[in-house]
């Protein structure tokens, strides 16, 4: 890559654009500008080799480069971007539970979730596939940001908490948070449809 | 065998951790009771699955790629680097 190896570059660009396009899109709603921020991050890639100190992986700081331009861009566009937030939300809305005082089964579920009968391939496909890319679409920021990297690239949570820079348990809890209102969200779909 | 001294977890203890369960981040008390809980409750062990169900599907939905048009002023934004 110092060497100036064409190749490599082009090779790199084509591997982890993708990955960097979803984590740019993940901060801006715009496809357009999610595209501008990933060829500037490149750009600064290129211009701050220089200055890769090898204290992390040669991706994590590509990835980190993503995230600093997508969140410059977003202000700048005047998207509104939620601070990482440590709200105390429920990741299960608390009516689906018993009271505290419950006789018998305090906190306990009240209305209790039943096995999907939708097999997991067809989750995949038309109608719920338009569920979860909505429910991923409405995501705090921060959370679908972590979601994106975690379960949609593979990246271990050692790595995203060096790209995003938060703390390993913050990454877990905002990384559980997307993870359970997309659950939420299918579930919703499927206590509309499959009881019909 | 299940630990009597330690407090039941219950159902809406348990949804709050499932993510550090999967990632065995538990204690190993919580982790007790978790398991413990699941051994008795069928709607948390059909929940689980749902959540296990929820992370399988987001591994798999397919992928975005940047627009050739994109990678290519990039290659080019390279030559020009390159040949500083």
């Amino acid at each position: 890559m110092r060497e100036g190896d064409e190749r490599v570059f082009g090779e790199l660009v084509a591997r982890w654009s993708g990955m960097m396009l979803r984590l740019a899109l993940s901060h801006v709603g715009s496809r357009p500008l999610a595209e501008d921020i990933v060829q500037d991050a490149w750009l600064t890639v290129l211009r701050s080799l220089d200055r890769f100190e090898r204290r992390s992986s040669f991706r994590t700081w590509v990835l980190g480069i993503v995230v600093n331009v997508a969140r410059s861009r977003a202000r700048a566009e005047r998207r509104s971007i939620v601070p990482f937030s440590a709200s105390n939300e429920p990741v299960v809305d608390p009516s689906r539970f018993l009271a505290a005082d419950h006789p018998r089964w305090p906190h306990h579920w009240a209305v209790e979730p039943v096995s999907w009968r939708t097999p997991e391939d067809d989750l995949l496909a038309g109608e719920t596939r338009k569920v979860i890319l909505d429910a991923i679409d409405v995501l705090p920021p921060a959370q679908r940001e972590v979601l994106v990297l975690r379960d949609f690239e593979g990246l271990t949570g050692t790595e995203v908490c060096n790209i995003l820079r938060v703390s390993d348990t913050h990454q877990r809890v905002l990384l559980h948070r997307a993870r359970s209102r997309v659950r939420n969200a299918l579930e919703r779909y499927f206590t509309a449809t499959e009881t019909m | 065998m299940i630990d009597r001294d330690l407090p039941e977890m219950p159902c809406r203890e348990l949804v709050e951790l499932i993510t550090d369960y999967l990632e065995d981040l538990l204690s190993p008390a919580q982790r007790t009771r978790f398991e413990a809980h699941l051994a008795e409750c069928e709607a948390c062990n059909a929940y689980l699955e749902q959540f296990r169900q929820t992370i399988r599907v987001l591994g798999r939905l397919p992928e975005e790629s940047l627009s050739s048009e994109a990678r290519d002023v990039l290659l080019a934004a390279f030559r020009g680097w390159s040949r500083r």
